[in-house]
């Protein structure tokens, strides 16, 4: 599961019916400290996040699990708001170089 | 499995119903030499790992689903140990390194 930042939402009124009623949104994941990291991708969104928002979205055959009928093509989901993060997380010090 | 340095604590209200009432901690992979990558995943914990701890990470959804007793679900990556020591090529590391 990982973490990133709701950048934007996904329009698609043609779609496979598993999808219909379902919101999708990009995300770009980022690290402790909200920097981009990777690639940013479209996910299914199971907790009617907003743009600009913290989330945490699981990848790979287990985001297609997030919807009540798991027989659905989705490769990431949405599966958490982020309140907020505690710990060392604040302090990027600790962190090795070359990300 | 991966070995990783749990680096944080997260908190989410807004959840999906898989994921009540679980611990929920942001881990750092970790590589030869103990540097962090950079890169956060979420995790579950089952074992009662804490901030800083060394943590073994299984990142798959059948291995999570065994481990959390609750079924299917959008959940693959656990927390499954602790890790007291590792030994590779006559180096031993101790998690203990404060």
């Amino acid at each position: 599961m990982e973490y990133g930042e709701v950048i934007g939402t996904v329009v698609a009124t043609r779609k496979v019916p598993a999808w219909n009623g379902e919101r999708l949104l990009r995300i770009q994941p980022v690290d402790a400290q909200g920097v981009p990291v990777g690639n940013k991708l479209v996910a299914l969104d199971l907790t009617s996040a907003a743009p600009g928002q913290r989330v945490f979205f699981v990848r790979g055959r287990e985001a297609a699990q997030a919807l009540a009928d798991a027989f659905n093509p989705a490769d990431a989901a949405i599966v958490a708001q982020v309140d907020r993060l505690e710990g060392a997380v604040t302090e990027p010090a600790h962190r090795a170089a070359g990300r | 499995m991966r070995i990783g340095r749990v680096v944080g604590n997260v908190i989410a209200t807004v959840k999906h119903p898989a994921l009540f009432a679980q611990r929920l901690l942001l881990v750092e992979d970790e590589n030869a030499e103990g540097a962090l990558s950079g890169k956060p995943r979420l995790a579950l914990d089952v074992v009662d790992a804490g901030e800083g701890d060394r943590v073994l990470v299984v990142d798959e959804g059948n291995a999570a689903a065994q481990v959390l007793a609750r079924g299917r679900g959008p959940v693959r990556t656990v927390i499954v140990g602790v890790v007291d020591e590792v030994e590779s090529e006559g180096s031993a590391s101790r998690a203990a390194r404060s």
